[in-house]
């Protein structure tokens, strides 16, 4: 990266540049901020950047893992890694009534992402009354992402609401927040997947060996390819597990994540493989799905985040 | 399926499958083009990014299965694909059939990457187009060929042209649908040429295409024969991108945060405006003007050479000077300049408009200071480009006027520097972004006016008096006993033997504010006379009582900020608009009731309550006399 000079920046680095810019933003003007880490891919890049924008400094704030119990085991084991690595505290929420009610994902259906997910998150942003919590998600993941700002404000409620907006222009953010209102902040809002990939693959950012492919132990279930990651999944008459080398695109509760079938054992195989796949990143989770067209923005004007 | 005249695969593909390494490695070189797509609406803007977007292979099997039924349920292309329908986002504008804001594309060449702000919509348009080209390198102005060159054209060139986008695309859209006919484009050009001048838009590049069918939008058409010019991303491809001209200009970088984890290091994080970095360059900190040298440019991967314009870094210098947040680190000999008065252009955003007068926020860089905007000078009627005399902004109105700050702010005119010349407004109550603005220029005035300090100060006079200076500033409706119960507290501070003046609203109508109306502007500049002559008083040692209807927050929060911390003690007057009505001492709710007094706080005008008041008192369940002796005792111990 040395002698730039009078030479074009390349549009990784301009994004990564962007995102340091907006981070750095944050931390001067909000009063508690904190980081949303799902352990994910874009989780991944968004610590990265993080560590750089403070560096020699560890990032100012929290990671806050909002946390369903349902995960898998290889994520926790990253999660606890990366937070050691990086020097930032790590907190962890569950919501108190979801493990009360014993609400998982083979019996609940949506009102486990509802309740571990959406209930979850509100109630631990509340919890530590975090004004700014960042967030991986981009605009080209989804149809109502291409319109969302940068900084997008959520009422007391944790509302969205699309059509009061604030303009974002040039770059200077307005932080400035009325009571009980916090925001979300996307610095990665302008990457696509597929950037993604790249910046892991040129900055050798550690992520979950699920995304590789591995002989794991899987049953085929609706069609769906489901990995038997411990012992509290439910076997159905017949299912027998079997080793298949698979691996995941997009990482979550494992009860609800499917594998797909491959042998991309490298990060360029994995990048080969996403860009000849001809279906949209999130098809796998049956969280969009629902509601048709419309569904992720019904769900964040209800606070999803 | 549509017929296209190109087929939509590209190079791309194949070296995914065959050198997935050499495929990395030329996106890792790419560069990126932002750039923004302007038209009026069914100009064909989503059917051309729907393209964009298809051709580049940026489309999903499954999105465009979605496509294809959506078409056939609500698309207008028959049985066709409607691209349309890809780039139209929410569920509540595909229900309204229209887009109402900024929303951001993605797609890639082999070259670059683009991100393409969509900013379509109505009414809203100045507001949304202002905000998708504040950040684009390349504006594309569509026009239908069918139409020519319409108001909106102008609107949208105009546009660009005042955010500064050099590079402007002319897309004259839907030939098919005048058989390609060279007459019709050329016609078309030469009406845009004669407007563009006239604005002074240097440079264009015109090129006919259809972003339906596909021509001239990723090679050449054969529908086109006698266009020579390149296709669209042939253009996109090459043009150059204005980062490489900021690289040339001085160094310039807003700190954002000082970085200081222990105490033997102390750097300073920025986003690079201009120019370029290294250790050994001498630099100086506006607006303090101290200098020192650089001796790191630090990052995780390491210490850098040298760090050019667009990149965020962290630099460290040989001295240990003052520096924090909101300074402007230049190169030493070409600093930037700092002033408190400028003219800008202003964009107004809000639906709320301008209050002349009103102290906002402005943020430009890492700056937050506090500024007021005069009269406009002038505003532009954006569709004939003609100045017209206007009072305030409202909403999408382009005005140019005067700007004051409290502070310095280091800046350069908008046009040689974007970062340091571009501000945002925001409401100081409602912190809405109310307004985007370029600075054009520093007015010298405020540099001969310089504060003349005295030897007798404030303290000197409170110490005399044996007193701590304070205004007590008392707001509530017409007839509901400011005045009243402001003298019965000016009479118990009297008795106590403390030094107070009280201003009256009707009274300083007299004099000093004789010129004033009751108009919004009016009702502020009052205010803010009032504020600085209580301020002026607290100063001199005086306890002021001031009793102003003062209906508007803003106005209230603006004098508290003139006041040291403490000093400004709000005390809502709180009596229900009908008992203040029944009560009518002068008789002034019967003659606005009757439409004879216009802009009447409570009838026709606003009354805004404080939120969080220091005191509260309430007249229906007190009297005068009890009302002031409980404001009294809140005040105690008065010293
Ligand atoms: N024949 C033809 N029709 C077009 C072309 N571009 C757009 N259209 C049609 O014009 C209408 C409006 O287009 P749309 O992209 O929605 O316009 P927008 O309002 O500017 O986004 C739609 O029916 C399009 O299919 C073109 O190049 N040729």
């Amino acid at each position: 990266m040395s002698d730039l000079s009078r030479q074009s920046l390349t549009h990784l680095q301009r994004l990564e540049a962007e995102a340091i810019h907006i981070i750095r933003e944050v931390v001067a003007e909000a009063e508690k901020p904190v980081m949303l880490y799902s352990v994910g891919k874009d989780s991944a890049v968004m610590l990265h950047l993080a560590r750089k924008a403070f560096y020699p400094s560890p990032p100012p704030f929290p990671l806050l893992h909002v946390d369903t119990t349902w995960k898998f085991q290889e994520m926790y084991k990253l999660r606890d890694k990366m937070a050691e690595i990086s020097g930032m505290e790590l907190l962890v929420y569950h919501n108190p009534e979801a493990a009360e009610r014993g609400i998982n994902p083979f019996d609940h259906g949506a009102l486990h992402t509802d309740m571990w997910k959406t209930e979850g998150l509100k109630q631990g942003l509340d919890k530590w009354g975090f004004d700014a919590a960042f967030g991986g998600a981009r605009r080209d993941e989804e149809k109502s992402r291409a319109k969302e700002r940068i900084f997008s404000f959520r009422t007391a409620s944790h509302g969205w609401d699309p059509k009061n907006q604030r303009p974002e222009l040039w770059n200077l953010y307005n932080a400035r927040k009325n009571k009980g209102e916090s925001i979300r902040v996307f610095p990665i809002s302008n990457w696509t997947e597929l950037d993604v990939w790249q910046y892991i693959h040129l900055n050798d950012i550690p992520i979950v060996p699920l995304y590789f492919a591995d002989e794991r132990p899987v049953v085929e279930r609706d069609g769906m390819l489901v990995m038997v990651d411990d012992d509290r999944f439910p076997l159905r008459e017949g299912e027998v597990p079997m080793m298949k080398s698979v691996r995941f695109r997009t990482l979550g509760c494992y009860p609800l994540t499917g594998a797909v079938e491959s042998t991309a054992k490298t990060l360029p195989d994995v990048i080969q493989e996403t860009l000849l796949t001809t279906t949209s990143e999130r098809q796998g989770r049956a969280i969009d799905k629902d509601a048709g067209g419309a569904g992720m923005e019904v769900k964040k004007q209800q606070g999803y985040f | 399926m549509t017929d296209t005249t190109n087929d939509p695969v590209y190079v791309t593909e194949a070296l995914i499958a065959e050198d997935i390494d050499a495929y990395l490695d030329q996106h890792q070189h790419k560069t990126m083009l932002r750039f923004i797509t302007c038209g009026s609406v069914d100009d064909g803007k989503s059917t051309l990014i729907g393209r964009l977007l298809y051709d580049s292979k940026m489309i999903f099997e499954d999105q465009l299965d979605a496509l294809t039924a959506d078409s056939k349920k609500v698309g207008t292309q028959g049985q066709d694909i409607d691209f349309a329908l890809l780039v139209d986002g929410l569920a509540a504008e595909r229900e309204q059939g229209i887009t109402i804001d900024v929303a951001y594309r993605f797609f890639n060449t082999e070259k670059r990457k683009f991100i393409v702000a969509d900013c379509p919509g109505h009414e809203q348009y100045t507001r949304n187009m202002i905000t998708g080209a504040s950040t684009a390198d390349l504006a594309v102005i569509l026009i239908d060929a069918r139409k020519g060159v319409l108001v909106q054209t102008r609107r949208h060139s105009y546009l660009c042209h005042l955010i500064g986008i050099k590079n402007l695309v002319l897309a004259v859209n839907k030939m098919d649908l005048v058989d390609y006919d060279q007459a019709v484009f050329d016609g078309i050009v030469k009406d845009y040429a004669e407007f563009a001048k006239s604005i002074g838009i240097q440079s264009f590049t015109a090129m006919p295409i259809s972003g339906f069918k596909g021509d001239n939008i990723i090679g050449p058409s054969e529908n086109t024969p006698w266009y020579k010019g390149p296709n669209l991303i042939e253009h996109l491809e090459t043009v150059e991108v204005l980062s490489s001209e900021d690289q040339a200009k001085p160094f310039r970088m807003p700190v954002q945060w000082v970085n200081r984890p222990n105490l033997d290091f102390r750097g300073f994080s920025g986003l690079i405006a201009t120019g370029s970095v290294k250790p050994g360059d001498a630099i100086r900190v506006l607006p303090s003007g101290k200098t020192s040298t650089v001796t790191r440019v630090v990052t995780l991967d390491g210490d850098l050479d040298e760090a050019v314009a667009g990149q965020s870094v962290t630099v460290c210098f040989a001295d240990e000077i003052d520096c924090s947040r909101g300074d402007v680190i230049s190169v030493a000999d070409t600093p930037p300049q700092a002033a408190d008065q400028f003219e800008s252009t202003i964009v107004w955003l809000n639906d709320e408009p301008l209050h002349v007068g009103r102290a906002y926020w402005l943020k430009l860089g890492t700056q937050m200071v506090s500024a007021t905007v005069q009269q406009p000078k002038y505003a532009v009627n954006v569709n004939t480009m003609e100045h017209v005399a206007v009072k305030t902004l409202e909403l999408n109105a382009i005005g140019v006027a005067q700007i004051s700050t409290d502070k310095q702010v280091v800046f350069e005119p908008y046009a040689d520097n974007r970062t340091l010349g571009g501000f945002i407004l925001i409401d100081k109550i409602t912190n809405a972004t109310v307004a985007a603005g370029m600075l054009q220029f520093s007015l010298r005035r405020a540099q001969n006016v310089h504060w003349q300090a005295t030897d007798i100060d404030r303290n000197e006079h409170a110490r005399l008096k044996n007193q701590t200076p304070k205004v007590l500033w008392f707001t509530g409706l017409s007839g509901s006993g400011k005045s009243t119960i402001a003298n019965e507290v000016e009479k118990s501070l009297n008795l106590m033997n403390r030094h107070t003046f009280l201003l009256d609203g009707d009274n300083v109508r007299h004099g000093l504010n004789k010129d004033l109306g009751f108009t919004e502007a009016d009702r502020i500049e009052n205010i803010r006379r009032v504020g600085e002559v209580a301020k002026l008083m607290v100063d001199a040692g005086l306890i002021v009582l001031t009793a102003f209807i003062s209906p508007f927050r803003a106005e209230r929060e603006m004098v508290r900020s003139l006041l040291p911390e403490g000093e400004f003690i709000e005390i809502f007057v709180d009596t229900p608009l009908e008992v203040a009505e029944a009560r009518d001492v002068k008789g002034l709710y019967k003659k606005a009731r009757a439409g004879n007094l216009k802009n009447f706080t409570g009838i026709d005008s606003p009354y805004e309550a404080p939120v969080n008041p220091e005191i509260r008192v309430n007249t229906v369940e007190m009297t005068p006399q009890e009302a002031a002796a409980h404001i009294i005792r809140q005040l105690m111990p008065l010293k």
